[in-house]
């Protein structure tokens, strides 16, 4: 188990390494000049020198990354030229480790912008997490019990009108409708878990709706299939015919059994959403991690990208990696070999 | 036993009658009611996507022609309700300029569709190949195809699209000499399809991992046949199934994903209309006009929904161990 864990975690620091080098090289090593995106339209060659040197960019690209790396581990400053530094000490903006890097659109320290809106990003996507699961499992369960049934054919086509309706969609309507026209629920902006709870949940309602929209559907599909899977197993008749409950047949022996795939979609999913639900912070202007990604790219704020992508991505591969490690408590009949 | 076919059931009472996998499974479509509806919907939309650009050339709709006379008062809003719905403007008018929306949800849809057919067929050409290959060779060329395959997919999709749109948009204009439309279709195209092969190649390596055990690929090895020839002339026939229903569920996925990047306003833009650039256009017109966004919105939610329900129902026809009861 412990060799099994430190495996995979090197696996993990492997990946990610090449993500970051993958990103970085289609950024930092493409044709287009990068200093030429951190000056706006007022742009005189002396600027762009000067930002080209602030941010590092006349450097090879190989040593930007390196200083990068540098900079996740023990930290840097900027401007990144001694020279510059030497001339206006008033000017240098720490960074400490793990530092992301500086943003040259919004003239701060990455860390900053990512610790302000870590926050939303994670209040949405838990919220969203528990409301998709209680509807998917539960409608999955639901549906494959009653298969063929008017239940089943009810939740199915649902399930299937809930995956085809594009999320930024449902997110308009939602936000057009019951909150702007009807005023049934405020408009939403994040208020802090802590500051005001009632008020944190009425302002994430909607986003919440909206993101489970779809994952609800996506997971009512899927547990069906295996539950049915399940369901249909000797082991199953085994239990029925020894006496167990009949919930207890359902929950102990078909559920637990469909939990691994739907597990592992999980995991991966909400290690996804952690990085940011994109569409629906962009739908409703909440200013997570997914609204910081666009309003980069729209900035063309390389750095803050190469940085969204970074966290994303170890999101991403770190759930994967506790999906495994958790498969051999949820399902038995898994070994991790050492 | 509703769904057991009346060729089914005379099996069954009578005389056995042999049957290709293709017969079965037209029978069973044959009576898969949804899949039917779903498959007509789906050639309506792909006709009408087909036919936007003749009707545009002959002059029976054009969605660039303002019409300032239909658009009045604050804000220039569309005249008449549900956004100016009439007989001649069936979906109404683009508030600001006039245009007919009808005209240019269609003519989306023509570049919607476009963009998404080529995404899937560049998905689908790399993922078999990548997948035959994998699966038939084995060894270190399946170790360092399936490693690039995990690769690809731990990269965070929808992100890795919004985060590469600006960049790559700009190296194919400086680099090909393209206007922005084309650059951001052909942009679209290339990031889906290249993001798209991994998931389709997984497919068909575990398909080919299990054919390759079987009997005819070792009568043609034995006969001296080539690699090329196993691959291509012995082991595709055999995965056309596979091949058509993710063809035909990564479709939606494709629309889908096309309308959001252009919703965020980092894919197709306006006045080129698509489905994103549609919707991403109407957001400002979210509280005024919602007609505006409810249109295409819903159009989008058909098309979709009828791709999604024929793969579905192709899915079930195909798979011979698809529970029949």
């Amino acid at each position: 188990m412990f060799y099994y864990v430190l495996r995979r975690l090197a696996t993990v620091v492997v990946m990610l390494f090449l993500i970051t080098a993958t990103t970085f090289a289609l950024f930092f090593a493409s044709p287009i000049d990068p200093a030429r995106y951190t000056c706006g339209k007022n742009c005189t060659p002396i600027i762009l020198e000067g930002n080209r040197k602030a941010l590092g960019y006349d450097q090879p690209a190989i040593v930007q990354y390196g200083k990068f790396i540098q900079g996740l581990f023990v930290g840097r400053e900027f401007p990144d030229n001694a020279e510059l530094r030497a001339q206006y000490p008033e000017q240098i903006v720490e960074c400490p480790a793990p530092c992301l890097g500086y943003s040259p659109s919004q003239h701060r320290t990455i860390n900053e912008m990512v610790s302000e809106a870590w926050p939303i990003s994670l209040s949405i996507a838990i919220g969203a997490f528990i409301l998709w699961m209680l509807i998917g499992v539960g409608g999955g369960v639901v549906a494959a019990l009653n298969k063929g049934r008017w239940q089943d054919r009810g939740i199915v086509g649902a399930a299937l009108i809930g995956f085809s309706l594009p999320t930024f969609f449902v997110g308009l309507v939602l936000l057009t409708f019951p909150a702007i026209k009807w005023g049934w629920l405020p408009i939403p902006s994040y208020v802090p878990f802590f500051e005001d709870p009632v008020n944190w949940a009425l302002n994430l309602v909607l986003p919440w709706i909206t993101l489970a929209f779809f994952f609800a559907a996506s997971y009512v599909r899927l547990t069906r299939a295996y539950m049915i899977e399940t369901m249909s197993e000797d082991y199953i008749r085994t239990a029925r015919a020894k006496g167990v409950g009949k919930w207890q047949v359902i929950v102990r022996h078909g559920l637990r059994a469909s939990l691994t795939p739907i597990v592992t979609a999980a995991g991966l999913d909400l290690g996804t959403l952690l990085g940011g639900a994109i569409i629906t912070e962009s739908v409703f202007s909440m200013h997570g991690l997914g609204y910081l990604a666009v309003h980069s790219v729209t900035n063309m704020d390389l750095p803050t990208i190469v940085a969204l992508v970074l966290i994303v991505s170890a999101f991403i591969v770190l759930a994967n990696m506790v999906v495994d490690i958790a498969y051999g408590f949820i399902d038995p009949r898994v070994k991790l070999a050492g | 036993m509703a769904e057991t076919s009346t060729a089914e059931a005379r099996d069954v009472a009578g005389e056995v009658v042999g049957r290709t996998p293709w017969e079965i499974t037209r029978a069973r479509i044959r009576q898969d009611k949804v899949t039917l509806v779903a498959f007509g919907a789906a050639i309506f939309f792909i006709l009408l996507a087909l036919s936007a650009p003749l009707l545009t050339r002959f002059g029976v709709i054009d969605p660039y022609k303002a019409n300032t006379d239909l658009v009045g008062g604050l804000g220039s809003m569309p005249i008449g309700p549900l956004g100016g719905v009439s007989g001649q403007h069936w979906m109404g008018v683009e508030p600001g300029t006039g245009r007919d929306l009808f005209a240019r949800v269609i003519s989306g849809l023509t570049v919607s569709l476009v963009v998404a057919t080529l995404a899937v067929l560049l998905s689908v050409v790399l993922g078999t190949i990548i997948g035959i290959v994998s699966g038939s060779a084995g060894g270190r060329i399946d170790w360092f195809f399936s490693r690039l395959t995990d690769f690809f997919l731990s990269f965070p999709q929808t992100l890795m699209l919004v985060a590469l749109s600006t960049i790559v948009i700009d190296i194919l204009q400086a680099a090909l000499g393209m206007e922005r439309t084309p650059a951001s279709m052909l942009f679209m195209i290339l990031v889906m399809g290249l993001f798209g092969w991994p998931f389709f190649a997984r497919i068909i390596r575990g398909q080919v991992l299990s054919l390759k055990e079987r009997e005819f690929i070792e009568a043609a090895r034995s006969l001296g046949a080539k690699q090329y020839r196993i691959y291509f002339k012995e082991l595709l026939p055999h995965l056309w199934a596979p091949i058509l229903v993710y063809t035909t569920l990564i479709m939606p996925q494709n629309i889908a994903t096309e309308a959001a990047l252009g919703f965020l306003g980092v894919g197709i833009q306006a006045p080129t209309p698509s489905f994103g650039s549609i919707l991403n256009d109407s957001v400002h017109y979210a509280t005024s006009d919602p007609a505006y966004f409810i249109f295409p919105g819903v159009t989008l939610f058909l098309v979709v929904l009828s791709f999604n329900l024929l793969g579905d129902g192709l899915r079930d026809a195909l798979d011979p161990k698809a529970d029949r009861q």
